[in-house]
């Protein structure tokens, strides 16, 4: 007889590390982070928080929480591997598709979730920076998502309006597949758009 | 895994045992009942033998039955009648639908709007009920149908289905109600609801798949929306789904000779889920009434602040629990629940969302097993969440 089985919702290592994650922040530890991150709203239905331990510039140890799904959990135990023992460089530059990556891969509706491992990562960073008084080189030379589903960021919109690529929404959305997903980001994305059209006289 | 227990009755029922037993006796009668031959007339009486049943179940008569694939279909069909209607230049052309009902009536409402028709939503209480005055507002002389589920297929809260089906017909207009998650639970009649139509689906209470019923009342309106043969009177074409109808009677003749004592089993597992859930786990949110005269008796709706409902859900997998959940992680439309949110309930708690359903083949023992697995994972995704305390 013919049987059909499927396969888990995700990957075997997505499945690895929700059902085990790693660095957890556990409630009754004694962790003093040297900085603290959070971003993620709750309309999403996704939260992180991020503390690092740092030393001579590298991240030592790192620990973390999350509220939600089961992506996002296991996206945030994966950077968080990634993380320690990197240079605050190294650890400021991760990016989305670096832990989807090393996770085998998420549906891409998904992909807004593990975008908020690296956020929450990159505002411990500035919080340590900041805490220490230490300058920040960092700020602001990252790209910034700004369509968090499909992880279009502004260096993006720019080159894209640069180059003659783009010159309206349509052909922007055609172009990134921008806000095809939540549509939060329409506002955003069409403020960073007639900015970059002003900016290079396409208009 | 030490158990496999299915809890989401909502979702879909496994088929009874007797209803495959029923189309595997019935399978030599594969006419087309719409031939003149033995073979097709012998199909075609299996189908009025059906439709006999689905009748009985309900309060109607046999020939106020339409055999469909499925409520959804029901549905779109009677949202279609009233388009049509308003695009033959009918004055009545707007209609009026709670912000509670299931997707197939939604959906077919915002189509509508987007087409220029006039449709309204009647808001709901905290437990997700229809507040009846506030459709009394609603109303007017240019509404066509009003649309009331019976029982909601998240919440289990069962609709004041006979006050709104009064209003709506006082101030001259029709009446819907999808009974698709009441039927097999509660008693569900035609006449005691005041419908003028009903949608129903085989596969919620133990029968086959793609198969259910539109019930339009003697003189209501009815416009041919399938084209093609003449079965069903020409108003939906298509040669019969023999087994599946068969399967559909045979489910429908279960349903009626069990019913109260089916609605007491299930309750009765319900309420010990709920009782075991707010013994063992703090803070719980209970969504939709433990009222038993406003609830579905098998559907117990819980939120859990601080846990988000796919992690939740995927846990209980992992253990052989299978539920479904408000949470938008699990729909991957990113928006939680738009039935527990038009009830009030804050984002949060509706991600956190998670929908026990109860169907004929649950015993305690499955409610013992949920009650033994479920509060460590409830503790253990609030001890990695942002929000623990």
């Amino acid at each position: 007889m013919q049987s059909f089985m499927s396969q888990w919702v995700y990957t075997d290592t997505v499945k690895d590390h929700f059902m085990n994650p790693r660095n957890l922040w556990k409630e009754d530890e004694d962790f003093t982070p040297d900085g603290v991150g959070e971003v993620g709203s709750l309309a999403c239905g996704d939260q992180m928080r991020v503390g690092i331990k740092v030393s001579d510039g590298r991240i030592t140890d790192l620990r973390w929480l999350t509220y939600g799904c089961a992506s996002a959990i296991a996206s945030t135990s994966m950077m968080s591997e990634i993380a320690i023992g990197m240079t605050l460089d190294e650890a400021y530059h991760i990016t989305p598709q670096m832990i989807t990556d090393k996770l085998g891969g998420l549906p891409e509706h998904k992909f807004h979730c593990s975008v908020l491992g690296d956020k929450a990562l990159r505002a411990a960073i500035d919080d340590y920076l900041e805490k220490h008084g230490l300058d920040n080189p960092y700020k602001g030379t990252t790209a910034r998502i700004i369509c968090e589903c499909k992880g279009v960021t502004d260096h993006m919109i720019e080159d894209l309006v640069k180059n003659d690529k783009v010159k309206n929404f349509q052909e922007l959305q055609d172009a990134t597949g921008c806000c095809t997903a939540c549509g939060k980001c329409r506002e955003k994305i069409l403020e960073e758009l007639n900015e970059c059209l002003h900016i290079y006289g396409k208009q | 895994m030490d158990r496999y227990v299915y809890l989401d009755n909502n979702g879909t029922t496994r088929t009874a045992d007797e209803v495959l037993e029923f189309m595997k006796d019935n399978s030599e009668l594969y006419g087309n009942a719409s031939s003149m031959h033995t073979l097709g007339r012998n199909a075609a009486a299996g189908i009025d033998w059906a439709r006999g049943r689905v009748a009985s179940l309900i309060g109607a008569e046999p020939e106020e039955i339409y055999f469909t694939s499925g409520a959804t279909e029901s549905n779109n069909t009677v949202f279609g009648i009233f388009r049509d209607r308003a695009d033959d230049g009918d004055k009545r052309s707007r209609i009026v639908i709670s912000s509670v009902e299931h997707p197939a009536s939604i959906e077919s409402a915002k189509y509508l709007r987007k087409k220029g028709y006039h449709v309204d939503l009647c808001p709901v209480d905290h437990y997700g009920r229809v507040i009846v005055s506030e459709l009394e507002k609603l109303m007017g002389d240019d509404v066509a149908l009003v649309s009331i589920m019976t029982g909601n297929n998240e919440t289990g809260t069962i609709q004041p289905v006979a006050e709104c089906a009064s209003v709506a017909h006082r101030h001259g207009a029709y009446f819907h109600t999808d009974a698709t998650q009441a039927i097999g639970k509660i008693p569900v009649n035609v006449d005691d609801l005041g419908a003028d139509y009903l949608s129903l689906s085989a596969h919620k209470f133990y029968g086959p798949k793609g198969v259910g019923v539109l019930y339009a009342r003697k003189g209501a309106p009815l416009l041919p929306y399938i084209h093609g043969g003449h079965q069903e009177n020409g108003m939906r074409a298509g040669t019969y789904n023999n087994q599946a109808i068969y399967g559909l009677g045979k489910a429908a003749e279960l349903a009626e000779a069990g019913l109260m004592e089916e609605h007491d089993r299930l309750w009765e597992m319900r309420e010990a889920l709920r009782k075991g859930i707010e013994e063992r786990i703090p803070d719980v949110i209970i969504n939709g009434s433990n009222d038993e005269n406003l609830c579905l008796p098998g559907t117990l709706n819980v939120s859990f602040p601080g846990a988000e409902g796919e992690s939740i859900l995927l846990y209980l997998d992992l253990e052989g629990i299978e539920v479904s959940t408000g949470s938008a992680c699990a729909t991957g439309s990113l928006e939680p629940s738009y039935v527990l949110l038009a009830s009030g309930l804050d984002v949060e708690l509706a991600h956190g969302s998670v929908r026990f359903s109860f169907g004929r083949y649950n015993t305690m023992d499955d409610v013992r097993y949920v009650l033994e697995k479920l509060p460590p994972i409830i503790s253990r995704i609030r001890a990695m969440s942002t929000r623990r305390g």
